[in-house]
């Protein structure tokens, strides 16, 4: 109480010292409460990869499972459809899937695929998310009088090939995409891993 | 960039001309007598801690399941599975006990120094009702995990209410909402624990502070500051033993806010449960009806009071006596203003029959704690082989119910009846130079 002389730059340096020390630990506190918004450890569990048996799946035949609360299609392609995906590339946006993000690179060739008859693709329409059906047959349908087999999505007439190329003119910017997976065995699929993750 | 700051405030000001002086009036111009001493850090400690359980409050509620089946395994899913959710839940159970830790202290500050005296009874009042509604708190947070003491511990609180004749039945089930604690106990609970009782704290801890500033702090001399003499550096009107809030007070309690984090952290770190007193270990399994835990007690900031209520013996065919011991306790604790007709507000200067009671007090509460939580029934058969553990227990809680009332009946006869001896009273603080 006694001290006139107030020293103002020794006051003004300790002000700001108190003040970046306890911001600095402001800041570290509130670390946690945002962190505690990311996906949780069970959510992550949810996200792990899922190993699926393929061996029931029939040439021609779709069935999907879920990774990461997704759908993912896999398709058992016949002969005659893997011929049909030739000669689609003047009617497709990105036939030779030059946008590297839709797939990973073992799956950037004519099939979208690792073995040809099998396709992997995340079935979320790239318009708007919709689940598009799966319209295997070769012939005329109302939305396309030249179908070739693929999937069309209900929601706003977006269609792709049996490769999930998209086709120009549609909605949907891009072809549906190909999420990482590598085959176990003959019968196993993993999704979620790459091959070269899988070792 | 000052000039930014500057336009916006003259902005603001033009728009809000009273925002300013209501800032000067609580901080920079609320004048506090400057003797204040360690038990001062407790007031703004506890704003702190209520900060603290209302932030990491909202944070729980984001993952906590309010329902009987899902209410357990979400408490368990934050502690294993929410990034950080482990913190956020040890600081919000840690920041509880340390809530009444605080409160416990700031209320003996109270008594000790005389601040529940003429002219701030409102503001003794307005505290303990925070204090109750801390309970109250308290007690539904305490039910929300779905443990199996959550369960026990709400079927036993809630049946005190049936102590209440003729109504008592009916209106433990209307509490329930149920034949037993059951979902939609939970559900009414978690309703009242995260919005109602909120609010209603929070408007009376602004109640308590506005209350507060129209009659000024009390200070340890319990001397008068406000009809000392005037004019200090600041201010020609003010009082000349007082000091401005801010910056001169709030740069104080930082140094206590530093040293009260340095002690919550070292708990919530290395001791969460506290050795069985912050989480009770029973309350790691989940609720069920049909076991009831072999050692039922409740929380540590209610055993004296759940003391009381066993201690106190049913007559005339109803226990509704342990019941009104237990909320007279409080409630003679409210009305102390009245049962204290002292003149002198300091213990420093009030008689050695005042500084006893207070001691007898302390003590009898203290007791009360470890008969509530236990501690007598396990150290009686230690240190008396042989002995009969109900009796002495019975009788050494009983004699510690004497001790917490003696203490409101002593200190009324004490200063009605003109008893008290009391020391001179300085005219100023006794600190100043």
């Amino acid at each position: 109480m006694a001290n006139e002389v107030v020293d103002h730059g020794r006051r003004r340096f300790l002000t700001v010292t108190t003040a970046v020390v306890g911001g600095a630990g402001v800041v570290a506190a509130v670390v946690p409460f945002i962190k505690s918004w990311e996906p949780s450890a069970r959510a992550k569990a949810a996200g792990a990869p899922v190993t699926v048996d393929i061996s029931a799946i029939e040439a021609g035949q779709k069935v999907t499972f879920a990774w990461r609360s997704l759908p993912v299609f896999v398709v058992n392609r016949t002969k005659d459809q893997l011929a049909q995906l030739k000669g689609l590339e003047p009617r497709l946006l990105d036939p030779m899937s030059a946008d590297s993000a839709q797939q990973p690179k073992y799956a950037t060739n004519e099939t979208r695929s690792i073995k040809p008859e099998w396709l992997v693709v995340i079935g979320l329409c790239t318009h708007l998310g919709c689940v598009p059906d799966f319209v295997p047959d070769i012939k005329p349908e109302p939305f396309d009088a030249n179908w070739k087999g693929g999937f069309y999505c209900p929601c706003h007439k977006s269609r792709y090939d049996l490769s999930g190329r998209v086709f120009s003119g549609v909605p949907a910017p891009k072809n549906l995409p190909v999420p990482p997976y590598h085959f176990i065995d003959d019968t196993h699929i993993q999704i979620g891993v790459d091959p070269k993750e899988a070792g | 960039m000052a000039n930014v700051f500057s336009r916006i405030g003259d902005w603001v000001n033009e728009r809000a001309p009273n925002l300013a002086p209501t800032y000067r009036k609580h901080m920079t111009e609320y004048f506090a007598p400057k003797n204040f001493n360690l038990w001062y850090y407790f007031g703004s400690l506890a704003l702190l801690v209520l900060v603290n359980q209302i932030v990491t409050g909202i944070f729980l509620t984001m993952n906590y399941k309010t329902s009987a089946l899902e209410a357990f395994n979400s408490v368990e899913y934050i502690m294993r599975d929410v990034e950080w959710g482990w913190l956020i839940r040890y600081m919000h159970s840690t920041g509880a006990s340390l809530f009444f830790v605080v409160v416990f202290l700031h209320m003996f500050r109270g008594i000790m120094y005389g601040s529940f005296k003429r002219p701030r009874e409102l503001v003794w009042i307005l505290g303990m009702l925070i204090f109750l509604v801390l309970m109250a708190e308290a007690f539904m947070g305490y039910v929300l995990p779905w443990g199996n003491m959550s369960f026990w511990g709400a079927k036993v609180i809630i049946s005190l209410f049936g102590t209440i004749p003729y109504i008592g039945g009916s209106l433990v089930e209307w509490i329930m909402g149920d034949f037993l604690p059951a979902d939609a106990t939970l559900n009414r609970f978690f309703a009242l624990h995260v919005i109602a009782l909120p609010l209603v704290l929070l408007l009376l801890v602004v109640l308590h502070l506005a209350a507060l500033h129209e009659v000024g702090s009390n200070n340890p001399d319990g001397v008068d500051v406000k009809h000392g003499p005037k004019g200090n550096k600041w201010n020609p009107e003010k009082p000349i033993d007082a000091i401005p809030f801010h910056p001169y007070y709030t740069v104080k309690d930082l140094v206590g806010v530093g040293f009260f984090l340095t002690i919550a952290a070292f708990i919530i770190f290395f001791a969460p449960t506290f050795g069985g007193w912050f989480l009770e270990h029973d309350n790691f399994t989940p609720a069920n009806n049909l076991v009831t835990p072999s050692h039922i007690k409740p929380s540590w900031y209610f055993t004296p009071f759940y003391a009381i209520l066993r201690m106190i013996p049913s007559f005339f065919g109803t226990a509704i006596w342990g019941v009104i011991g237990m909320f007279g306790a409080i409630l003679l604790l409210a009305l102390l203003p009245w049962i204290d007709k002292g003149e002198v507000r300091s213990v420093r200067y009030r008689g050695l029959g005042f500084r006893i009671a207070l001691g007898v007090l302390v003590f009898s509460f203290l007791a009360l704690g470890l008969v509530g939580a236990g501690v007598t029934a396990e150290v009686i058969p230690e240190w008396f082989p042989g002995a009969d553990v109900t009796t002495w227990e019975n009788a050494f809680g009983r004699l510690m119910v004497l001790g917490y009332f003696g203490f409101f009946v002593f200190v009324w006869v004490y200063t009605r009846f003109g008893f008290e001896k009391t020391k001179p009273v300085p005219e100023r603080v006794t600190m100043h130079d």
